[in-house]
């Protein structure tokens, strides 16, 4: 019988870094669409690195970062008393950080599809920048934001180099799906490791397949509607 | 009454600016290129001239020896852009009360008002994207003047529409603008719309204003 433990780590995990990465990602990349300042380039490679490195190097600076001695985690420890590194929430953390390129570049291709001679509009029918980005750019975006979510959560809940190096593999504590895996597979447990693995590319593929039928009918629906 | 004196460096010219206008309609009409968008964008707020002041109805709007420059959404300035900008995921109806966010007895007279003038009530519900040419031009209008502005601010607005339905709109924006008693600034560059609709005309030729006006 399949341990559903993991699973459900695994979908709260994900679930709890998409919140985080939503709004964060999407305000950064609203921020720096439409902004220009010195170093641009430089803030803009640092939130797109994780991209490019390999998970467990991410996971290794956020260890040294979060750790008790770090300069995150020893502020951290001190001042709150907290011990982020191998509970869940250094899974979040893990997924957060591995996944908020996509976001970024999801809604920051979005923000700047975005007619700019709309919000201008806006501003001259007495909009401020709040109302702009509510009524107008957001609203307008949001095609772009859902597929950033949904890559956001499925290269969420597959996370494993960087979650391994700060989470660790704490059965019913901190081991999601793709730990699990890892661990079957190691001690030669092939049909539980399968059967995980069936249920996360499932998942995966259910997500992506509904992103794209919800777009393809929302098109259909902007050209019935135009005459 | 609206009062400019600008200047703002453009890419091949400095857009030199220096006129006044009370409850008229000025045509600013020029060939392309000329600084007239940018025109309307300054005293808009959406650009920022480089000198000078900008005063609509008592009101500085810009001034950099006072250091005045007022955001776009205090300026009340009325604008429909050349392309219009409605709002394509909006409603008719949501488009043109966008700017008033209070729906007092007077707002609510003004927007039946102007739906009337206008005759885009039926249209109420509708998308933009739904709309003839006409009847996105109209909509532009009565949402710019749904905030009661003091100046209106038109950016070849008919440019985008057949002959008849033109005639129709100039019609309607002659009525609006007996109606409404504001400054009307309206850039094109057909001379039968400048001819048809200005009580003066501005020349602008490389930021250089000729004629028309006082300097």
């Amino acid at each position: 019988m399949l341990d559903w433990q993991p699973v459900l780590l695994s979908l709260r995990v994900a679930a709890a870094a998409l919140v985080v990465v939503f709004i964060v990602g999407t305000l950064a990349a609203r921020f720096l669409s439409r902004r220009d300042f010195p170093g641009k380039e430089v803030v803009e490679g640092l939130l797109l690195l994780p991209l490019v490195l390999p998970p467990v190097v991410t996971g290794f600076f956020l260890l040294v970062l979060f750790g008790r001695q770090g300069p995150l985690g020893g502020p951290l420890h001190r001042v709150l008393d907290v011990q982020l590194l191998f509970t869940a929430w250094a899974a979040v953390l893990a997924a957060a950080v591995v996944s908020f390129p996509l976001m970024y570049q999801s809604a920051k291709a979005a923000f700047l599809a975005v007619d700019a001679g709309l919000e201008d509009a806006a501003r001259t029918l007495g909009a401020g920048e709040v109302r702009v980005f509510f009524t107008v750019a957001l609203p307008l975006a949001w095609p772009g934001l859902l597929a950033g979510v949904v890559l956001t959560f499925a290269r969420s809940l597959g996370e494993f180099g960087a979650t391994i190096m700060v989470a660790g593999n704490i059965p019913g504590k901190t081991t999601t799906v793709p730990l699990a895996i890892y661990a079957l597979a190691d001690a030669g447990e092939l049909r539980r490791a399968g059967a995980y693995a069936l249920l996360i590319r499932a998942i995966s593929l259910a997500l992506v397949v509904a992103l794209n039928v919800w777009t393809r009918r929302r098109a259909a629906r902007r050209l019935r509607r135009r005459r | 009454m609206l009062r400019v004196r600008a200047r703002k460096q453009l890419l091949d010219f400095e857009l030199a600016l220096d006129f006044e206008l009370g409850d008229e309609i000025l045509v600013l009409f020029g060939p392309s290129g000329a600084g007239k968008t940018t025109t309307l964008r300054l005293i808009a707020g959406l650009d920022r001239p480089d000198d000078g002041e900008i005063v609509l109805a008592g009101r500085t709007l810009f001034s950099r020896a006072g250091r005045v420059n007022l955001p776009p959404r205090e300026r009340r300035c009325g604008l429909v852009f050349q392309h219009l900008a409605l709002f394509p995921h909006l409603s008719v109806l949501q488009n043109v009360r966008y700017g008033v966010r209070e729906r007092t007895p007077e707002a609510e007279a003004r927007l039946a008002q102007l739906l009337a003038a206008f005759g885009i009530s039926h249209l109420a519900p509708r998308l933009p994207g739904e709309l003839s040419g006409g009847e996105r031009q109209r909509v532009a209008l009565a949402r710019a003047l749904m905030t009661d502005p003091r100046v209106l601010l038109l950016d070849e607005p008919f440019s985008a529409v057949d002959y008849e339905t033109r005639e129709a709109l100039y019609t309607e924006l002659l009525a609006a603008h007996r109606l409404w008693r504001i400054p009307f600034l309206l850039v094109t560059h057909d001379r039968g719309e400048a001819e048809r609709l200005g009580d003066r005309t501005l020349y602008l030729r490389e930021g250089r204003q000729e004629g028309g006006t006082f300097r």
